[in-house]
């Protein structure tokens, strides 16, 4: 086998040499894009652009849209919904990305060298498992699971505050403004944490042993070796994990539906539901359009960022090894 | 000795983490299958006396929830198996064809996986009309299978762009077209990798919420993701309803968990790191 497909290899190297051929066959395999770049252009790019011309206008979703120029954006930017929806970004990002991220490392590094190396690989796994769980749950129906421990009569978080003596504590979670938003930032922990866990610990298999094994040697204590070896090593997917989690935490939606929609007085408003609503709620579909297209404009510029930072540790990753 | 004596804490102080994630699926299930009235009673913290499955029985009935399985198995698995179709095809093009300006193409799809839906949800509402695929399974599933391609092409290309050569161009000489190289020869030695792809096409579909709940309105068509979510967000359902709704959402995410486990956690380390 492998001779024949040498003598193959060589042939072809030969038969090549003289080029004019090769154009032609290489760009017949174009061919096989058409389906996947029609596909694209009707479902994505049309759409996108459709959406992004709409935003200069004024527009019910019915008869012709009235061009307006800027004045949706300029609308935007003295809408005090809009920017609290932003802010309420923020916090989002903190909750889906920041935090799962810083714990998802401590929870790796721990599972990875302590519970792996002196318990055995099971029960790492079965721990990764129960951490992972929420990541497959239909983000709606998370909410739904949610809703109904913070619901204020009976609710079972209550109800354990009540059993042990805190019932002081007891709180409208999702129906108190002041509060609404932290409890959706804290269900959203929840759901996020098992991919940078999971992320991770792929990652730290790549790490040299012998790495761990000099530092303990020169008498590294455990936090030294996580800062000193851990976080470097896997500095590529840290930055895949925060880009993704950023970029997830800036779409959120079903989540916010689910448990606020918004609610109350628009305390955890995020762009998505926003848009979403302005689009489908109050008809206003140049506004929404144009929240939309902001907001697409905010996760490309992060996407690139992100991509950037990622090829440049993976070069740098390159550098150290050669 | 002292290693030992200090370990343990960190399995232990694991373990409660661990057990405060999965806690909200166990008081789920626990009350799911208590009676309203020892619901009202007792509270949702002490444990069922018996078991009682009228309330998920006409909670099932309530939503038609059988119907609501079999369009999201619909959805879910044709466009698992149609969005692994269009990411092969691409992915030849670009990791093995190596067309002119494929990293201009693949920068394309990897962009259009970072949009927002909210970008597009509004055109694809106003031409599904247009075209009288509002409101079918069919719309949706055109739709994901686009968008689930994106990534597929991106992860296939790069897996495919280390696809030993020489293997091909023996088959060339040998006298396969393309075509065939493809179905014979790529595609049986990636197999991996499709698998890990179908299973989160599958995964990732069952999930989506925001397009299918603008594109399925009427009850016949909706996935499951899209009738719990709506119920919940009229704020009509009382604890008990929430809770058989709960764990009727929660039992299909389980199943596959149970059954893809070792696929899914491999996939996420070979999405991630390429």
């Amino acid at each position: 086998m492998t001779v024949t497909v040498e003598r193959g290899a060589r042939a072809v190297g030969k038969y090549r040499q003289p080029g004019p051929r090769r154009p032609r066959t290489r760009d017949s395999y174009a061919l096989f894009l058409l389906p996947g770049i029609l596909a694209f252009l009707a479902i994505v790019v049309v759409p996108f652009l459709m959406n992004t011309g709409v935003s200069f206008t004024e527009w019910q979703g019915v008869g012709s849209p009235k061009w307006t120029g800027l004045a949706n954006y300029r609308e935007l930017m003295d809408d005090a919904e809009f920017w609290a929806s932003f802010r309420h970004s923020l916090f989002m990002v903190i909750a889906m990305a920041a935090l799962p991220t810083v714990i998802g490392l401590v929870l790796a590094a721990a599972l990875f060298d302590y519970i792996g190396k002196h318990f055995g690989s099971r029960w790492a796994a079965v721990l990764r498992a129960c951490f992972y769980l929420p990541q497959v749950l239909p983000i709606a129906v998370a909410g739904i699971v949610w809703s109904w421990i913070l619901a204020p009569d009976n609710g079972s978080l209550n109800e354990l505050l009540k059993a042990v003596g805190l019932g002081s504590w007891q709180q409208d979670w999702l129906g108190d403004p002041d509060i609404a938003l932290y409890s959706v930032m804290g269900v959203m922990v929840w759901v996020q944490i098992g991919f940078p866990l999971v992320v991770f610990m792929a990652g730290l298999q790549r790490v040299d042993p012998q790495l761990y094994e000099a530092a303990e040697l020169d008498g590294a204590g455990w936090w030294r070796r996580f800062w000193h070896i851990t976080l470097p090593q896997i500095r590529p997917e840290i930055y895949v994990v925060l880009t993704w989690c950023t970029i997830a935490a800036l779409k959120v939606f079903g989540a916010v539906y689910v448990l606020t929609k918004g609610g109350p007085g628009g305390a955890t408003d995020v762009p998505s539901y926003f848009s979403f609503s302005t689009f489908f709620e109050k008809t206003q579909v140049g506004y929404g359009a144009a929240i939309s297209t902001i907001l697409t404009v905010i996760i490309l510029v992060l996407s690139l960022i992100g991509l950037k930072f990622q090829t440049r540790s993976e070069d740098a990753d390159e550098g150290i090894r050669t | 000795m002292t290693g030992a004596l200090r370990r343990y804490p960190v399995l232990i102080a694991l373990c409660i983490a661990a057990l405060f994630m999965v806690v909200p699926f166990l008081i789920v299930a626990v009350n799911a299958v208590k009676s309203p009235a020892e619901y009202s009673q007792n509270g949702p913290l002490s444990l069922p006396h018996g078991l009682y499955l009228d309330g998920l029985k006409d909670f099932w009935q309530r939503v038609d929830y059988s119907q609501k399985l079999v369009n999201s198995v619909l959805i879910s698995g044709s466009v698992a198996i149609l969005a692994a179709v269009l990411s092969v095809l691409n992915a030849y093009a670009i990791g093995i064809g190596r067309v002119r300006g494929r990293t201009w193409v693949l920068a394309f799809f990897v962009l259009a996986n970072m949009l927002p839906q909210e970008a597009l949800v509004y055109p694809i509402y106003y031409l599904s009309k247009q075209v009288g695929l509002y409101d079918t399974r069919l719309s949706v599933i055109i739709v994901f299978t686009v968008i689930q391609a994106a990534f597929g092409t991106y992860l296939l290309s790069s897996v495919l762009g280390r696809f030993p050569r020489e293997i091909i161009e023996a088959a060339r000489i040998d006298g396969a077209n393309k075509w065939q190289v493809l179905w014979r020869i790529v595609v049986p030695v990636s197999r991996p990798t499709i698998g890990v792809l179908l299973v989160f096409f599958f995964i990732w579909t069952w999930n989506e919420f925001l397009l299918p709940l603008v594109m399925l309105i009427s009850n016949d068509n909706q996935t499951v993701s899209v009738a719990l979510g709506v119920l919940q967000g009229q704020r009509l359902m009382d604890a008990t309803m929430t809770n058989a709704a709960a764990l009727l959402g929660v039992l299909p995410a389980i199943v596959f968990f149970l059954v893809f486990q070792r696929t899914l956690t491999r996939g996420i380390a070979v999405g991630a790191v390429k």
